[in-house]
């Protein structure tokens, strides 16, 4: 008795599976004009987007140099990556080092001059935008600090703390694996201010004004409540789509620390996961290897962006304010 | 006088403003700085750019180093046209392309629901959370598979899939009213000429900014891992090698370095209201 009722429920259920199969069959046929609007797109995303994400994952596990066909060497590779390859980690270090200050610290100063300038008047905001976009956007200025942090006393900031008297010898700043770090953060935040930037300041502009008024009515006495209670919470989406342009801009640095540190740096001090994964793939032809990297990489975005992104949904609890309505008479 | 009052209301004061012009200008001053400094070089005579101690704005101003540059640039093996054609050239297609094969693949997401819209807009979210970096070294075996290594084909088409371009743009549509579609549709419009008639011309910020934001990607690109050929090669890797001159080249090097900046600060100007009004849709939606 009971088995057969188990497998006519069964059956039902199969029957429902496959009623749903041929409903979204049907729905696929008469849907066949969106996919074609779809496909140009799919075709080049999956090939030069996904695929190799796959490819990466793949080859990770092999011994590949281009030239022989890759050979399955399981884990290997991850094994050498963690613990017999000292510069990864020295890489791994900086990167973090980089990620964890150039992030939090690019994505809070995005936010709060995008705060700051809101409050300008039009024609100076839209300067005042401009200018504090501009680096992220003008291609290789940031190898004008080169010059300006160059390591003789032709140098200006050497220069200028020459002439303060703050030391009396030049620096190499560029060169001395003490100062390179703390040179090339400044240099990655003077450029921070990206696409996450312009989101807040779309988001701020986007704003209520009779929102805040009501706040205010309310009992929200400073600036701070009000964009703690108002202002944060009504631009939750932007906040989310920022922190992931900043996440994924603070894992990628090389270009800079290439051009301005030297690659190779002195000691590998300013070596990053992404430089390393350059040195392999394009150096040294060890696909299989640099594949590992990548996906290390890759695994390590992911994760940061979705923490993150569980994170931020905290913002903004804890009032009321938001409807203009905190109170039930 | 009743706008004073309002500020006042809202928690707004006089030190405070000033505060905020101050912290603004210092460090408006402090991200400029590279940009003034290049400006300043690349009119700098030759004895300006190596006096002791080091001068950071220019005296005599002169073009000699915009001259020298063109001296530089017909010396070159290749004609130096070329290499603003290269990148002119795979900058207009590569951003042509992109705009139109997101706005389509975002129009259809944005406005429609079929099996499989939900699942593909989530991956290109995905997507948006690794840098090309983790796909570098694969795309080359791509490339090298279909043959376009050394071919204009390696530099434009991937661009075609941006999904930064996708996200803005399907966001951005999502605004757009069904019943502007659903009128076309019952006058007997199919969806090209939805897309076309109706959707484009209502989502110019978003077309806009996705053309920024491509220009800028494109106009900066080197790709000299795809590209071996010296006819193919683009306007910064050009440039690169000027700047590889050495410490002589300083002069010349500011030159080239004020005139890539141009081009993108100069398009961010002049559409800045259109991607402030896109970002205003830019939001991940929980």
């Amino acid at each position: 008795m009971k088995s057969e009722k188990e497998k006519s429920g069964a059956s039902k259920y199969f029957a429902q599976l496959k009623f749903d199969m041929k409903l979204t069959r049907k729905k696929m046929k008469e849907s066949r004009g969106m996919y074609l609007f779809l496909l140009p797109f799919l075709l080049v995303f999956t090939a030069f987007y996904i695929l190799p994400v796959v490819i990466s994952i793949f080859y990770s596990f092999t011994y590949y140099n281009i030239l022989e066909s890759p050979r399955w060497i399981g884990l290997q590779n991850y094994i050498n990556l963690f613990l017999a390859d000292d510069v990864f980690l020295t890489a791994i270090k900086n990167t973090f080092l980089i990620a964890v200050i150039t992030g939090p610290v690019g994505y809070l100063a995005s936010f709060v001059f995008a705060w700051l300038i809101n409050e300008l008047p039009r024609t100076i905001r839209a300067i005042a935008v401009t200018v504090f976009y501009a680096p992220s956007i003008s291609g290789q200025v940031y190898l004008i600090w080169g010059i300006l942090f160059s390591g003789d006393s032709y140098g200006y900031i050497n220069a200028l703390l020459m002439d303060l008297g703050i030391t009396d010898k030049a620096i190499k700043w560029l060169t001395d694996p003490d100062y390179m770090m703390p040179v090339l953060i400044i240099v990655i935040l003077w450029m921070s201010l990206g696409t996450g930037f312009l989101a807040f300041i779309a988001g701020l502009q986007g704003i209520d004004k009779t929102q805040i008024e009501a706040g205010y009515v309310d009992g929200i006495k400073n600036r701070w409540q009000e964009l703690w209670y108002i202002v944060l919470p009504s631009m939750k989406p932007m906040l989310l789509f920022g922190a992931v342009m900043a996440i994924t801009q603070s894992f990628g640095v090389a270009d800079v620390t290439m051009a301005l540190a030297g690659f190779p740096s002195t000691d590998y001090a300013a070596r990053t996961v992404v430089t390393h994964l350059y040195d392999y793939g394009t150096v040294r032809f060890d696909m299989g290897y640099a594949s590992a990297i990548a996906t290390v990489l890759f695994i390590t975005m992911i994760l940061c962006n979705k923490g993150v992104q569980k994170l931020l949904k905290g913002v903004g609890k804890g009032g009321n304010y938001r409807h203009g309505k905190s109170k039930e008479d | 006088m009743a706008r004073v009052k309002k500020t006042k209301k809202l928690g707004r004061s006089l030190a405070g403003n000033i505060l905020i012009y101050g912290v603004l200008v210092l460090f408006g001053l402090f991200m400029l700085m590279p940009m003034i400094y290049a400006i300043n070089s690349a009119f700098k005579p030759l004895d300006e750019l190596f006096v002791f101690p080091p001068k950071f704005f220019v005296q005599n101003p002169t073009l000699d180093n915009f001259a020298d540059l063109n001296t530089i640039m017909s010396q070159s093996w290749v004609p130096f046209s070329r290499y603003l054609f290269n990148t002119v050239f795979i900058t207009a297609v590569g951003t042509a392309g992109c705009v139109v094969i997101t706005s389509m693949a975002a129009f259809v997401l944005a406005k429609f629901k079929f099996p499989g819209s939900k699942i593909i807009f989530r991956i290109v979210t995905t997507a948006l959370m690794f840098s090309g970096y983790v796909t570098q070294i694969p795309n080359y075996l791509i490339m090298a598979k279909l043959g376009w290594i050394d071919t204009y084909l390696a530099m434009i088409v991937p661009a075609f899939g941006m999904p930064l371009g996708l996200f803005l743009t399907k966001q951005y549509m999502e605004n757009i009213p069904d019943a502007l579609i659903e009128a076309a549709r019952l006058d007997g419009a199919n969806l090209w000429k939805v897309f076309w008639k109706i959707i484009m011309p209502n989502t110019r910020p978003a077309w806009l900014t996705v053309t920024i934001l491509s220009v800028q990607a494109l106009w900066n690109s080197k790709a000299i891992q795809y590209i071996h050929s010296e006819d193919l090669k683009t306007l910064p890797y050009a440039l690169q090698q000027i700047l590889g001159g050495g410490v002589s080249r300083t002069g010349v090097g500011s030159a080239v370095t004020v005139i890539m900046m141009i081009v993108p600060i100069v398009t961010f100007i002049m559409s800045q209201r259109s991607i402030t009004e896109t970002m205003a849709s830019s939001g991940i939606k929980e």
